[in-house]
């Protein structure tokens, strides 16, 4: 027997008026609308300024043991790198150092050999130390970066032709070429995007299902006509639109404050954002499907999907410098695949030819996420 | 058995069971409630009062037996059922951060009235609660009693053929109480049947026709003077403390 279908007129005016029911819910709530809409351009201001990784006035001393020509011009090299670097000392022995590296007085050295304006003469492999203080390994290895830079380039001014360290020439190239400033808010902003839509998709919908859950209006809502994925839809309609808002807002607010790459084509950036945006969703529909309680839902939200997208998706630590059962892990991190789109898109110009493989894990993420969630809520509030 | 020849049951159960792994919280229950009927639903927490009433609005499956609601069975067709009843939960069933009249809207859409019948009923349900000049206030804003009137005027307002009320009148005053069950009346006349689960046996007095349940089984069903007839007792108070505490030892009279 088949059953008999509402008209759809109707369903739609129901389904309408859901969907203005939750839209009154969020404007009510003006305390959470204004985090959600402040905390996006908060975030852009605090790892602009505050938490960026390029660092400035480094602590540097030089060792050089017999000070010659080629000392003079290095060390004039350094200093003239103001902004970067800060020559504090320059003493004989490296040992010298020991209780300025302790107290962090100095934070890097550049040990120079006997002999050295001679010894480059002759054509000689010039031993060359860069002593970093690796206490912070994230600062200690820009730092080792940024030494490494100035010493190439001092070396290729004065000898075109010779190779220096060849190893790290490859990998300064490779950053020079995407991000010529070493800005590093250049790449937070992918993976900024990508934290504040997980905030307002995965976490808001979860509490916003799971209030229902507290509240009994979902009992409600689950005897009446409407069909469970109607009410899901309903529920996180707005917030598609709430992300999309706070999308563009970090996109501004990094254009008009950091001056912010912006060389691919933006609607493709728009596009794959709303994707990224429903793929949260639906990480916050699973969630709501197992969480009883607001604060539960909240805990899952933040440890499943906020921490990862912080921790493992790129954002903050590269991915080749997880272990490997986290470089694994990362893999079904939906937050990995999306920054590497954004920043495709925003720092290589890279266009969807570029990215269809990225953009496919992500759909296919989505749809399988969906795909439980919406069984998983018929199946959990029908007992 | 033939059914009824004029008006199909409200509600027509049969066996109706309902197991959580071991447990039997609703065991092989069989009942019938007609149009017009206030059926009331007897029995101390954990009886399977609630669970029954969740099985017949289609928010738990039946493990085994069969149930009819309006006519449409319970494993089959929850859909039509859902067109057909009203329900209200135990817990407060409106949203607090919506006015009344946006209350009102919202469940008159969700049910597909149209805007002109949302209207028209919103003004006549808040004439009668006398709550004209609050349309445009917040449901938090008004006193308990009230919220649970205007739950159950939302509850009717598509005009289900049965309605099931789920302890509608925890904390409320005496007074109110009283105005609810007169609101269960009226609907009543009107044709629609009413299922109620209370543990007020005053409320009890007040019904048709009422079950008892313990553990999962009804224990007792009838009139309430049929029930009390039946076991030789003054009281449906003295009746519900002998079923559900067998061995309590009976005051003497």
């Amino acid at each position: 027997m088949s059953p008999v279908r509402p008209p759809l007129a109707g369903a739609f005016s129901a389904f309408r008026g859901f969907v203005v029911k939750e839209v009154r819910h969020i404007l009510r709530d003006w305390q959470t609308l204004l985090i959600l809409i402040g905390m996006p351009v908060a975030q852009v201001l605090l790892f602009g300024y505050a938490v960026r990784s390029d660092v400035r006035g480094v602590k540097l001393a030089i060792v050089e043991p017999q000070p010659d020509a080629a000392t003079q011009s290095l060390r004039a090299r350094f200093e003239g790198a103001t902004g970067t670097f800060t020559l504090v000392k320059v003493v004989r022995n490296v040992a010298e150092l020991d209780t300025d590296f302790r107290s962090g007085d100095v934070r890097q050295a550049i040990v120079l050999p006997t002999d050295f304006a001679g010894r480059l003469g002759r054509d000689e492999r010039v031993p060359v130390q860069v002593v970093t203080d690796g206490a912070d390994p994230n600062t200690g290895g820009i730092m080792e970066a940024d030494a490494l830079a100035v010493l190439r380039q001092w070396h290729v001014a004065r000898e075109a032709g010779t190779p220096g360290a060849q190893g790290v020439r490859i990998d300064v190239e490779t950053r020079m070429r995407f991000n010529p400033t070493l800005e590093s808010v250049n790449l937070f902003v992918p993976g900024l995007i990508a934290y504040v839509l997980t905030i307002v998709s995965a976490l808001m919908t979860a509490i916003t299902i799971v209030r229902e859950k507290e509240l009994g209006t979902m009992e409600m809502l689950l005897v009446s006509p409407l069909r469970p994925r109607q009410i899901v839809i309903g529920k996180v309609a707005p917030y598609v639109l709430l992300g999309f808002l706070d999308v563009v807002l970090v996109l501004g607010a990094s254009q008009v404050i950091f001056h912010v790459p912006l060389r691919g084509n933006v609607p493709l950036l728009l596009a794959e954002s709303t994707l990224y945006t429903l793929t949260a969703l639906s990480m916050g529909i699973v969630i709501s499907t197992a969480a009883s309680t607001q604060r539960v839902a909240m805990m899952a939200a933040l440890a499943g999907t906020m921490l990862p997208t912080m921790l493992i998706s790129g954002f903050i630590f590269p991915i080749a410098a997880l272990p490997w059962p986290l470089r694994v892990l990362s893999n079904v991190v939906p937050a990995r695949w999306f920054i590497i789109i954004v920043r495709g898109i925003m720092l290589k110009g890279a266009g969807l030819a570029d990215l269809w493989r990225e953009t496919l894990i992500l759909a296919g993420i989505t749809t399988a996420l969906i795909a439980v969630g919406i069984r998983r809520l018929a199946v959990r509030l029908t007992g | 058995m033939t059914p009824p020849a004029a008006r199909p049951l409200a509600i027509d159960a049969t066996a109706l069971t309902r197991r959580f792994g071991s447990f039997t919280a609703v065991d092989a229950i069989t009942f019938h409630v007609r149009p017009g009927e206030v059926f009331g639903f007897l029995g101390a927490n954990g009886a399977g009062k609630t669970t029954a009433m969740r099985m017949l609005i289609g928010l738990l499956t039946p493990t085994e037996g069969e149930a009819t609601v309006a006519g449409w069975s319970v494993a089959t067709e929850s859909e039509q059922i859902r067109r057909n009843i009203g329900y209200m939960s135990q817990k407060f069933s409106l949203y607090d951060d919506l006015t009344v009249g946006e209350n009102v809207e919202l469940y008159g859409g969700i049910y597909g009235l149209t805007d002109a019948e949302i209207r028209d009923r919103r003004s006549a349900l808040l004439a009668r609660l006398g709550l004209a000049t609050h349309e445009r206030s917040f449901v938090k804003s008004l006193p308990l009693g009230w919220k649970q009137q205007l739950a159950f005027s939302v509850a009717l307002l598509h005009r289900p053929k049965i309605v099931f009320l789920d302890e509608p009148t925890g904390g409320v005053d005496p007074i109110t109480r009283r105005k609810f069950w007169e609101m269960i009346y009226e609907t009543a006349a009107g044709g629609t049947a009413v299922l109620v689960t209370t543990h007020y046996l005053d409320e009890a007095e007040y019904c048709d026709r009422l079950s008892i349940m313990v553990d999962g089984r009804i224990a007792a069903m009838g009139t309430p003077d049929d029930v009390k007839r039946a076991a030789g007792v003054a009281s449906l108070d003295e009746l519900f403390l002998r079923l559900t505490r067998p061995g309590a030892v009976e005051p003497a009279a």
